[in-house]
């Protein structure tokens, strides 16, 4: 232990990111035609006074629909990979606060133990006024595996959790899901150190 | 079968800066007001984006092309290694680069300094690290420039850095300072991390033997990502 480098802390990314950060494409985590159920998920980024945060920056992670990462430490090899599914995605919000990405319905994912996570996909929030990123996750409503989910059952106030469940917005498919980030106050996102 | 997790190490105290510090006025209306639960890593979190393939663009190693001539300022190397708290090196990872210019303004809308944009320079670079772990920019050396966070604050001259590493847990942006730059002493951003130590790890080093003659002057910069806690976990 004592020989370990000190880690790089982190800067914010401040109010003009969007030249370094901003990418045309990133906003979709999928590539040609993949498989499972394409989505939309939206929502809006606010602050502590309730105000719409017009330069933050989204990065998204998630399994593919067989539940199923892109990445070498993922050795499930029961479940297949998906050549048109990067799981990767970044999209700035707008002057409103507002972010849409384009990507497919996640699949369960193996957690620690035996537990099995209910789909999620996993947020990091960069903006100017944050230091350092913030973490959170964004749940489907109505899913069963919401109830045994580990990081949501992590979440002592029941009440909290509601903040990591997107909702399906009525309308024609790709399935919209919407699920707004509040940085700061009432119904404060549940974010995670991890 | 049995899959071993391998956690990522939690940070020492002071090594990263809070999430509410008032000296920096932007994030009193930002950071959270209750702690971030903590979250034992899962796969979700010990995986991130893969940058084999060239999916995230070329690399894009000289800010200083591209043009119709060379933009304006002092020419510089920044050189360095991405490691992680045990110094193995990060092959293979996206870092991506922005800067201001040498006037120190960026070319952004929401830049209304009053100092000259270049027409020969954008700020904006990217390279994936090679097999040791190693990248290398020729940029020009950014300009300090005002901010709003208190009356006559300066941002010392800066680089904003990316590096992602193996993981979403590792995701890391931060800023690369200059060494002697006497406006990081006041700089609620760069103060903002407790530990002086962690602090100097972003400040570059001027290294006389990167710099070239007649042509740039040489800095390292490596940047040192989180390392695996000790033991990995077994999920069965």
């Amino acid at each position: 232990m004592a020989d370990k480098l000190v880690a790089t802390p982190s800067q914010t990314v401040g109010p003009f990111f969007h030249i370094g950060l901003d990418r045309p494409g990133w906003a979709d985590l999928t590539t040609g035609n993949p498989q499972g159920e394409r989505i939309v998920v939206a929502g809006r980024v606010t602050d502590g006074d309730g105000a719409p945060v017009p330069d933050a920056c989204l990065e998204f992670w998630q399994a593919n629909a067989a539940g199923r990462y892109a990445h070498p430490d993922d050795t499930r090899t029961d479940k297949p990979l998906d050549p048109n599914f990067r799981g990767f995605g970044r999209v700035s919000t707008t002057a409103d606060g507002n972010f849409q990405v384009n990507t497919i319905r996640p699949g369960p994912v193996s957690g620690r133990g035996n537990a099995l996570q209910a789909p999620h996909i996993a947020v990091a929030l960069f903006a100017r006024g944050l230091l350092k990123q913030l973490y959170t996750r964004i749940y489907f409503a109505g899913d069963p595996l919401n109830e045994t989910d580990p990081a949501l059952l992590a979440i002592a106030d029941p009440a909290r959790r509601q903040t990591l469940i997107a909702h399906r917005l009525d309308g024609p498919e790709p399935a919209t899901w919407r699920l707004d980030i509040v940085m700061q106050g009432e119904n404060e996102t549940v974010f995670f150190d991890i | 079968m049995t899959d071993a997790i391998q956690a990522f190490a939690r940070c020492r105290p002071g090594g990263q800066p809070p999430y509410l510090h008032p000296d920096y006025g932007s994030t009193v209306k930002r950071a959270p007001k209750r702690e971030p639960i903590r979250l034992e890593h899962t796969l979700t979190e010990v995986t991130g984006p893969v940058f084999a393939g060239g999916w995230a663009g070329a690399d894009a190693a000289d800010l200083t092309q591209g043009r119709d001539g060379p933009p304006l300022g002092e020419r510089i190397i920044v050189t360095g290694r991405v490691l992680d708290e045990d110094g193995r090196p990060v092959p293979g990872t996206l870092v991506e680069l922005w800067q201001c210019n040498a006037a120190g303004r960026y070319r952004h809308p929401v830049d209304q300094h009053d100092a000259p944009l270049d027409p020969n320079f954008d700020g904006v670079g990217q390279v994936v690290t090679d097999e040791h772990g190693e990248y290398r920019f020729v940029t020009i050396k950014p300009g300090a420039y005002p901010w709003r966070n208190s009356y006559n604050s300066w941002r010392p001259a800066h680089i904003h850095f990316g590096i992602f590493g193996p993981a979403f847990a590792t995701r890391l942006i931060t800023q690369m300072y200059f060494p002697g730059d006497p406006l990081l002493a006041f700089d609620a951003i760069y103060l903002g991390t407790a530990d002086p130590a962690a602090r100097e790890r972003l400040i570059a080093d001027y290294d006389p033997n990167l710099s070239e003659a007649e042509w740039a002057l040489g800095y390292r910069f490596d940047i040192v990502l989180r390392g695996r806690e000790a033991t990995p976990m077994e999920n069965a």
